[in-house]
């Protein structure tokens, strides 16, 4: 009994900090999940450059041209996907299908970000959108 | 004089055997294929190297052999923008292992878990930077805890390394 108390004691400090980061990544993880809901339209972002928007309501297959490549973009039935890459690792292929607020597929290597969002930026300022 | 040189001769060695012994360890990682489809997610065999350089030889060390470390292999395999995130995890999670060290009151897997998790927080940051995106969040969530149970793993062999390598070695 002593014994334990003793082990205890040793560790207190590990087991606060683990404690808080625990903590802290359940509230990332929450956050994450409580913003995500309700998403209508598919941002297209290369190398932070919004260059295209579509909605997930209508089913569609674009090929979108990165900076060193291209990605593959599929929408289909309120869900989206990269189907296609030329990218070595393939991962944003691998990475699934999105269709949550705030969810996203990145390719890193092609600088792109194919990101779902609940209101389409061109309603909200002038920025140039390019229609492939 | 003739001191002071043999002990920057030696200091010179440790140096450079342990930045080969981390920019050999990189290269073995990047050969095995990613397991799951989130970028980013990895086990981090070079903070072994990282916390044993912590513990054995000192804070700047340990900074400077993962700089050294990244800058060397991301000349040798990758490229700029790969430097550009492997420095901003490294030196973040360096830099949470030194002060949670100099705290004197942690067990070295705790540092390493720190260090997996801050590892990933730098790397979402500069990503946050250069794609101009906040919709990474999922990431943060997911590689928060994936840095965890890595730098565990990580923590525990490093913790076994220390504990066995006579001090004698890094002079």
């Amino acid at each position: 009994m002593k014994k334990e108390r003793i082990a205890f004691s040793k560790f207190k400090y590990d087991i606060l900090l683990l404690g808080v980061l625990l903590a802290a990544g359940t509230f990332i993880f929450l956050f994450a999940l409580f913003n995500g809901q309700g998403g209508t339209y598919v941002r297209v972002k290369v190398d932070g450059k919004i260059t295209a928007e579509y909605s997930l309501k209508e089913n569609r297959t674009v090929t979108l041209n990165g900076k060193n490549g291209i990605n593959v973009l599929v929408i289909e039935n309120g869900e989206a996907y990269i189907s296609e890459a030329d990218c070595p690792d393939k991962l944003c292929v691998r990475q699934g299908k999105i269709n949550m607020n705030g969810q996203s597929v990145i390719c890193l290597p092609h600088k792109t970000v194919i990101e779902i969002t609940g209101e389409k930026q061109s309603d909200k300022s002038d920025i140039d959108i390019i229609v492939n | 004089m003739n001191k002071k040189n043999k002990i920057n001769v030696k200091k010179i060695s440790v140096y450079g055997m342990i930045t080969a012994l981390a920019v050999v360890l990189s290269w073995l990682e990047a050969q095995i294929p990613p397991f799951f489809p989130v970028p980013g997610m990895k086990i981090g065999l070079t903070n072994i190297i990282v916390i044993i350089a912590l513990y054995k030889m000192g804070s700047g060390s340990a900074m400077a052999v993962n700089v050294l470390r990244i800058v060397l292999v991301s000349f040798l395999f990758g490229g700029p923008s790969a430097l550009l995130y492997s420095l901003s995890g490294g030196m973040l999670s360096t830099l949470v292992m030194i002060l949670l060290k100099k705290t004197g009151r942690l067990k070295e897997i705790s540092v390493s878990i720190a260090g997996g998790i801050f590892h990933n927080v730098g790397q979402i940051l500069i990503a946050v930077l250069v794609m101009n995106t906040t919709s990474i969040l999922w990431y943060l969530a997911v590689l928060w805890f994936t840095g965890a149970a890595s730098g565990a793993l990580i923590g525990l062999l490093g913790y076994m390394l220390v504990k066995r390598l006579p001090d004698r070695l890094f002079g």
